[in-house]
């Protein structure tokens, strides 16, 4: 066990499946020499070499494109995206061809391709540096879509995304990286919660939270202040996006007859909809009250001296449990 | 009094050939003797066949008093980043002389399209510096009007803008505001011989990025669209050798100026140091995109002398030998030496500019710190052009919650837009001047 930042796991993870499979490259800007700007690849090109860890031109589509004939070719590129709002020039590779070639060849075709966005808000950034881009991924079939929240997970899975053989947007909680957990680094990835899993963070009976990535810890800690009030919140941290653990999310909601939904995302069309959708479908029978949503609102995000009014925050998930107990 | 290059002035006997002043600034194998510069890093004024520049005395001063206030306010804005209060900023330090020149070579009609370290050229089009700063204290995402100041909004997704300036470009010629040919198909109704044509009205356009932005698919295609178009643009690429941590070398195997050709336009390197290169150069360009000569690549070699951004640290990825090279070539210093030298300015008009900079950042200092934080609904506002049921719910929703608060804390002021800022001093204002004399 160690003591690491969830930058830090996210380093350690990607070393290790560098150093596990020859096949394993790192793409990008800024990710060579200075190790990316939020340092997630420090050290690895001094380690690896430059045709392991290559600083790309400054171009998305090219990052995404020349590592779709990369993994044709046989390797397994994980392409990181500077910032959340910088995924869009790629968009087209990402949609249209890396989502859709396994399906077009009829199965010939794997494209085991990992693109790494730091995403959310929350850290005074300008323009384009605080979005949550998720839906449009998890909305495109052939893709899977993953967020951590913590160090713990991050370090294990960022090696099981670069170990599957579908392509994964994998999605970093950026305000997030410099949060401490101890993480066990020998621990061997095989035996680690599958990719695809939720994961219930915290035990509870009134009410079931959903969260991922930047809101879990907000939801947690919205747990812990309910249960102050007498309150018993289970916190169930999605991980996977696209697919969804729908049992977990069901056998919860049974128990506890309330859902709430968290995401930074503007709530409409947002995850939280396909999931108030499919918890609606299963349970409907144990449901004291309609899913709820709390998230962005349908603007573009703000500048930043607004962020705290537009990222829900522990006050707005209570508000939302409020709600849901005086159905 | 005069300092031109044709005169017979003082001025005269400073000014070698361009070989031998440009062997000073020796950027790349081979790139010497292609570098345009009429100023040397030492103050020497130099003739260029091509690029014959009158500038007056006057204009001189002008552009040096441009260039400080501009360190000036960049050097402040890095100082008010570190107290916390501005969230980011993107220095533009080194890079004065190519915002300036080419800045100063506008003509109030043309119309500028930005990444986000134009300040300088922010400021030759009158945008106020503090407009500049409300955008990285995270106040607002650029909070002036472009069409007033015919300088559009920061880009910070490389690249973009110069498609939408190249657009902007192909509208003009619409509009029958480019002289000559437009090589476009008349049955466009593109009006090439419109009013406008070959009148003071002729409009040109211009587009700023980086060396960086020059590896984006949306740059190739404006070049493209912009030679098939002929529009009337010039693309302005201060190459500042860095792009974050990547080297020049990491973009591209040649240089940015040649990039053009290979798109059926021209393209030219200028010292991107030299104020009076990069205003006689860009002029020309401008000039010609007017006249209906269509588009001109410009790359001004110059150096990002600071972090990319105030969270960059450039010790990670740079040697400190390169930067020191590069201050010998301060664009600054190069305009301070030829004005005292060439008798175009005495001691007391620096001083003069010094205390000018001086009172100009306290205002900006004073300003910054008064700026009050964006009322929390006027996020709602400005995304569609009318009212949108589902949104305008989202702000109900949000205004009662927060009135829900009202018992426990008193909810943020809303603030009275003006009223609390420090009143703005005549230097401040000075920056209006907005390409006056040049
Ligand atoms: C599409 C896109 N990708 C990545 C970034 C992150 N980013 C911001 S500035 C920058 C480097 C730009 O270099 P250059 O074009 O040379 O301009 P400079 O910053 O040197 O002025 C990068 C990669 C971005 N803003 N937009
Ligand atoms: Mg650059």
């Amino acid at each position: 066990m160690s003591t690491l930042t969830l930058a830090r796991s996210l380093n350690e993870g990607l070393r290790r499946a560098l150093e596990d499979d020859p096949k394993v490259l790192i793409m990008g800007e800024d990710v060579g020499k200075l190790g990316g700007v939020f340092r997630i690849t420090d050290g690895l090109q001094k380690d690896f070499g430059e045709s392991r860890v290559m600083d790309t031109p400054l171009a998305e589509s090219g990052i995404v494109g020349t590592a779709i004939g990369l993994a044709l070719r046989g390797y397994r590129p994980v392409c990181e995206i500077q910032f959340d709002g910088f995924v869009y020039p790629a968009f087209n590779q990402i949609v249209a061809q890396l989502a859709k070639m396994r399906y077009r060849s009829r199965g010939q075709l794997a494209l085991p391709v990992v693109i790494r966005i730091p995403f959310g808000g929350g850290i005074g950034a300008v323009e384009h540096h605080s979005e949550s881009p998720e839906v449009l991924f998890a909305h495109t079939a052939g893709l899977r879509v993953v967020a951590c929240s913590s160090g713990p997970d991050a370090y294990t899975m960022i090696q099981q995304s670069i170990r599957s053989d579908d392509p994964v947007i994998f999605f970093e909680p950026k305000r997030r990286y410099w949060e401490k957990a101890e993480v066990d680094t020998a621990a061997p990835v095989s035996e680690a919660l599958p990719l695809d899993a939720a994961r219930v963070v915290a035990e509870g009976s009134d009410a079931t939270v959903l969260a991922y990535g930047p809101m879990v810890k907000v939801a947690v800690d919205a747990a812990a202040a309910a249960r102050e009030d007498g309150r018993s919140l289970e916190v169930i941290d999605l991980r996977s996006l696209s697919p969804l653990d729908l049992p977990t999310v069901a056998d919860s909601v049974r128990r506890t007859g309330r859902c709430v939904v968290v995401h930074e995302a503007p709530v409409y069309a947002g995850l939280g909809a396909e999931i108030a959708a499919r918890v609606t479908e299963e349970c409907f029978y144990s449901l004291e009250s309609p899913v709820l949503r709390v998230g962005g609102f349908s603007i573009p995000y703000p500048a930043s001296r607004n962020e705290d009014h537009y990222l829900p925050d522990l006050d707005r998930v209570l508000d939302a449990v409020d709600r849901a107990f005086a159905f | 009094m005069s300092v031109e290059t044709g005169g017979s002035s003082a001025a005269e006997e400073l000014m070698p050939t361009a070989p031998a002043a440009a062997a000073g600034l020796a950027p790349a194998a081979g790139a010497a003797e292609e570098l345009i510069q009429l100023l040397t890093p030492e103050g020497q004024r130099i003739r260029h066949s091509d690029y014959p520049l009158d500038v007056s005395a006057r204009e001189l001063q002008g552009l040096y008093r441009d260039l400080v206030l501009v360190r000036r306010v960049d050097t402040e804005a890095v100082g008010l980043q570190r107290q916390g209060e501005l969230g980011l900023w993107a220095s533009l330090l080194g890079q004065e002389a190519a915002q300036v020149g080419s800045g100063r070579a506008l003509s109030p009609q043309d119309m500028a399209f930005p990444s986000y370290r134009e300040h300088g050229v922010a400021w030759c089009r009158g945008v106020s510096p503090l407009k500049l700063l409300e955008l990285f204290r995270g106040v607002s995402n650029g909070g002036w009007d472009p069409a007033e100041h015919k300088f559009h909004l920061y880009t910070i997704v490389i690249g973009s803008q110069t498609l939408h300036a190249t657009g902007y470009a192909m509208g003009v010629q619409r509009d029958g505001l480019t002289g000559g040919s437009t090589n476009g198909d008349s049955a466009n109704g593109d009006g090439a011989n419109g009013d406008g044509a070959n009148g003071n009205g002729s409009e040109a356009v211009i587009a700023y990025f980086g060396d960086g932005a020059t590896s984006q698919g949306d740059v190739s295609e404006a070049f493209n669209w912009a030679a098939v178009n002929n529009a009337p643009i010039v693309f302005f690429c201060q190459n500042n050798q860095w792009a974050i941590s990547e080297p020049f070398e990491r973009q591209s195997r040649v240089p940015i100026y040649q990039r053009s050709r290979g798109f059926g336009f021209p393209g030219l390197r200028v010292d991107g140091n030299d104020v009076l290169a990069c205003l006689a150069v860009t002029r020309q360009a401008l000039k010609a995109a007017r006249e209906g000569q269509g588009p001109t690549l410009i790359e001004a070699f110059t150096y990002r002398m600071g972090a990319h951004t105030t969270t960059d640290d450039p010790t990670r990825y740079r040697v400190a030998a390169e930067l020191e090279a590069w201050k010998l070539r301060d664009p600054i210093e190069r305009v301070k030496a030829y004005l005292l030298r060439s008798g175009a300015a005495e001691a007391g008009f620096i001083d003069e500019v010094d205390a000018e900079a001086d009172q100009l950042g306290r205002w900006l200092r004073d300003a910054c710190r008064a700026m009050p934080d964006p009322a929390p609904l006027s996020m709602f506002e400005h995304v569609y052009a009318g009212p949108q049921p589902i949104l305008d719910g989202e702000r109900d929703a949000y205004a009662a919650y927060l009135d829900s608060f009202a018992d426990t804390a008193a909810p943020p002021p809303e603030p009275d837009d003006d009223e609390a800022q420090p009143a703005q001093p005549a230097v401040a204002q000075a920056f209006a001047r907005g390409g006056e004399e040049l």
